[in-house]
């Protein structure tokens, strides 16, 4: 328990992600299983532990502190578990118990003798400690680690690819023994069904117009819309049925209407999209679905969620991926035909002749229905993770461009943490400015210095680490799209937004208008 | 903070001490602070009072007494027809060897101060907190390690603590310390030897050491250091949100105020019994000692800001 509440006051004391995998992989190291493999339960937040509520934490500390200097204090620190952690009054010496007898503890000890337990545990730590076993008891651990970030971290500390961890990762069990045995170089990597985890996703380049399509013959490649929706994976069998995000983070739970609707056993490919009838609504709507924890009914209504499938990687057990994408299309095609489904589509083929009739199809298809670009996909090209160079490619429509006003600069973390590197940019509203949107990159570490230096010279107020500058700066801000957001003062919201180019040279005077912006707005009648 | 007549001066930070007053009354330390942060013109005229010494104005007797909060700093005890009352000015109770120990001073009234009055508060030991710094220092050698320290006390007793661990490289310290550091120096504290870490490279802050205020380290003046662990001494530190929000990577809770258990037992130490208490969380403060049978009022100074280190 000593070495886990080091790592989480580690954990949550670094801003650095380097860092964090680092600590975590030297935990990983010097830690015994079962143990190792609990704490990064506990921290991706996986493991639940049953019977103990935050009141039984309170109801205890009342016991010896004078519940008036709680109430102050707790409001004054702001976080329960903290505050408990900090005034609980005595200590003795003793030894802590291992993370899997703390477990074992809370999960075996009747219910009416929890709070003594809790207490003898509580006076036995120091305040850090004791900080960790609240955290642990009431499931609040929030040290700023993705499941990403742990696997990377496992990845690291096996010295093997971040593939290989995310290939499995949905198969495993906590606490994971299989998996640091095969890390640790003592077993053969773990055994998984295929059709109950994740996969890792092949990726696609930028296609350069000048350079790429000199050397690609039409001929070669097949085309499909790029869809304006997340990438997803459909993993599923008779007994699971579930979606991962492109990184492999399981959001089955927050699309029930989907993750019902499965039949049958697949791994599929396509582009997570919402809207009635399957028909795709702008990128918006879905995102009011993403990263809930309750789902709201009216939304399951309103932005029915479907798939566009493009790709098939296994068909039952059987692997595809090693099939040219023709052999994989046609199997894709009869599947979807066997397996009648509301809510999956298939993606269709764009057909065409040549490069120039294909953009003019790509053009065509953005101004019209706002489609985001178009996919080129080689013919013969297995099915191959990561991003290899040559097989895919994206041919996304142009950026927009547009010449914003630099209002506030807000330092950046990390390396740049001494910098003024967060911008907040708007446009002209009459004779104000309002905001449109905020970046933090595509300027070089020279123009950062150049904007850092603007910034403290022209700074007009100051709001903690916020800085409002004089509106004399213009920005050349490239995105991929603007929508409608009531959240925003503007009333719009942009997509990507980065700095394409300082314009030193620009007065402000010549920035866009907010009437101007209008024209770049999509998804205008939605309501 | 309006400038008067007779200013009796417990210590030299700038939230007790300002310029301008016709006479000021202090201990020779304190009066030597004050003039090298001020200048020599700061009040019209000085008067050094040492550690218990009486003085009679009028028909009240004044004299100082040791704090433990920096270097001369002092408590304030009135003696009226036998009524004494105490103002303790900042204070703690535990051993700091840049400054005279605290001494309990039996009175009637006490005046303390109440920073960190609430009993979350429980500072840990400091040599520990050092501890933990040479401790990311051996871990991560390639780094400079960046400590936070206000300018007169903190700086100085990081720095004596950190020798008292046995480290005897060169420490380097901001210019901002430059001018009090010298002073302890000459009172005596061994601070080892110090370096300004001006004109030096990137490459020449590996594994070293470094003190500045404050204020600082999210300057201009913190990126000549190679990747620094930003460390910070202060009570504040206890709260781990506190640091993270502030950025800081290694807290160090070392505080030269009275935490919650110093501030309840030099209470009942006194044996005073009625307490006003100023200078941070009253409320917390007067709850306690009116639970244990004592008379208690919060006392709300003008002038005063929230939050001090």
């Amino acid at each position: 328990m000593k070495a886990f509440a080091e790592l989480l006051e580690q954990l949550i004391l670094t801003s650095s992600r380097n860092k964090k995998v680092d600590y975590l992989a030297q935990y990983f190291a010097k830690t015994p299983d079962p143990d190792r493999g609990l704490a990064l339960a506990a921290i991706t937040r996986d493991l639940s532990l049953r019977h103990v509520k935050s009141s039984l934490v309170k109801q205890n500390v009342l016991e010896r502190v004078d519940p008036k200097l709680f109430a102050l204090s707790y409001d004054y620190v702001g976080d329960l578990g903290e505050t408990v952690a900090l005034i609980w009054p005595e200590t003795v010496s003793g030894e802590l118990p291992s993370v899997k007898d703390f477990i074992a503890f809370l999960e075996d000890t009747p219910k009416a003798e929890l709070p003594a337990l809790f207490s003898d545990l509580m006076d036995l730590a120091t305040p850090n400690e004791r900080w960790a076993m609240i955290k642990m008891i009431t499931g609040g651990l929030r040290v700023g680690v993705s499941a990403r970030l742990a696997k990377t971290a496992l990845a690291k500390y096996g010295n093997v690819e971040l593939q290989e961890i995310e290939e499995i990762w949905h198969g495993l069990t906590i606490p994971y023994l299989k998996l640091f045995a095969w890390l640790d170089g003592k077993t053969d990597k773990p055994q998984i069904k295929h059709t109950e985890t994740f996969h890792p996703l092949m990726l696609s380049n930028p296609v350069d117009e000048i350079k790429d399509f000199e050397k690609l013959s039409e001929a070669d490649f097949a085309a499909e819309w790029k869809w304006d929706g997340i990438r997803v994976q459909l993993v599923f069998n008779e007994d699971t049925q579930r979606m991962f995000s492109r990184t492999g983070d399981d959001i089955s739970h927050t699309f029930p209407d989907l993750t019902e609707s499965l039949n049958g056993a697949a791994v599929l490919d396509g582009e997570l999209l919402v809207g009635k009838d399957m028909e795709p609504l702008p990128f918006n709507n879905l995102q009011q679905r993403l990263n809930r924890k309750t789902i709201v009914k009216k939304h399951l209504k309103d932005y029915p969620a479907f798939v566009r499938v493009y790709d098939i990687l296994f068909d039952g057990e059987e692997d595809l991926r090693t099939l040219p994408w023709q052999e994989r299309r046609a199997r894709l095609e009869s599947w979807m035909e066997s397996h009648d489904n509301k809510r999956l589509s298939l993606s269709e083929l764009i057909p065409f002749k040549s490069w120039e009739e294909l953009k003019k199809i790509r053009e065509k298809g953005a101004e019209e229905q706002g489609h985001e670009g178009i996919m080129l996909k080689r013919k013969t090209s297995v099915y191959e993770p990561g991003r290899p160079k040559g097989p895919w490619y994206k041919w996304k429509r142009d950026a927009r461009l547009v010449d914003a006003v630099l209002m506030y600069a807000q330092r950046g973390h990390g390396k740049r943490s001494s910098f003024y590197s967060d911008y907040t940019f708007g446009v002209w509203k009459g004779n104000e400015i309002v905001p449109i949107g905020k970046a933090y990159f595509g300027f070089t570490d020279q123009e950062l210095k150049q904007l850092d230096k603007w910034v403290r010279a022209n700074t007009i107020q100051r709001f903690g680490p916020v800085r409002e500058v004089k509106k004399e700066l213009v920005f050349e801000v490239a995105f991929d799209s603007a929508h409608v957001s009531p959240r925003h003062k503007s009333g719009i919201a942009l997509r990507f937004p980065r700095i394409n180019r300082i314009r030193w040279d620009k007065p402000a005077q010549e920035a866009e208008t907010l009437d101007g912006m209008q024209f770049f707005v999509e998804g205008q009648s939605d309501s | 903070m309006k400038p008067s007549r007779l200013a009796i001066i417990t210590h030299g930070h700038a939230d007790h001490a300002r310029p301008g007053h016709d006479h000021v009354i202090a201990t020779p330390d304190t009066i030597e602070i004050i003039k090298r942060r001020y200048g020599e013109n700061c009040a019209k005229t000085f008067e050094a009072l040492e550690y218990g010494v009486e003085k009679k104005i009028k028909d009240v007797t004044i004299s100082l007494h040791p704090a433990g909060h920096v270097l001369g700093s002092a408590q304030v005890l009135l003696q009226y027809q036998g009524y004494r009352a105490v103002m303790t000015g900042d204070y703690k109770a535990r051993p700091d060897s840049t400054c005279a120990p605290f001494e309990v001073v039996p009175c009637d009234l006490f005046v303390t101060e109440a920073t960190f009055g609430l009993p979350v508060f429980q500072h840990p030991d400091s040599a520990d907190e050092i501890k933990k710094l040479l401790k990311a220092r051996e871990e991560q050698p390639e780094r400079a390690f960046l400590i936070g320290a206000y300018a007169l006390g903190k700086a100085q007793r990081v720095i004596k603590l950190i020798r008292e661990e046995g480290y005897d490289r060169p420490i380097y310290i901001h210019g901002a310390l430059k001018k009090l550091c010298e002073f302890y120096q000459e009172r005596g504290i061994n601070l080892g030897e110090l370096r300004s870490p001006t004109g030096l490279k990137k490459d020449d802050f590996h594994g070293e050491i470094v003190v500045g205020p404050p204020s600082a380290l999210k300057d201009q003046w913190s990126r000549r250091f190679p990747d620094p662990v930003v460390a910070y001494a202060s009570g504040w530190m206890t709260i781990k949100q506190r640091a993270r929000q502030s950025g800081v990577e290694l807290p160090l809770v070392i505080s030269d105020h009275a935490d919650w258990n110093e501030l309840t037992e030099t209470i009942k130490a006194t044996g005073a019994s009625k307490i006003w208490v100023t200078h941070g969380r009253e409320d917390a403060l007067v709850h306690y000692c009116r639970s244990i049978g004592l008379e208690a009022e919060p006392l709300y100074l003008q002038g005063r800001d929230d939050e001090e280190d």
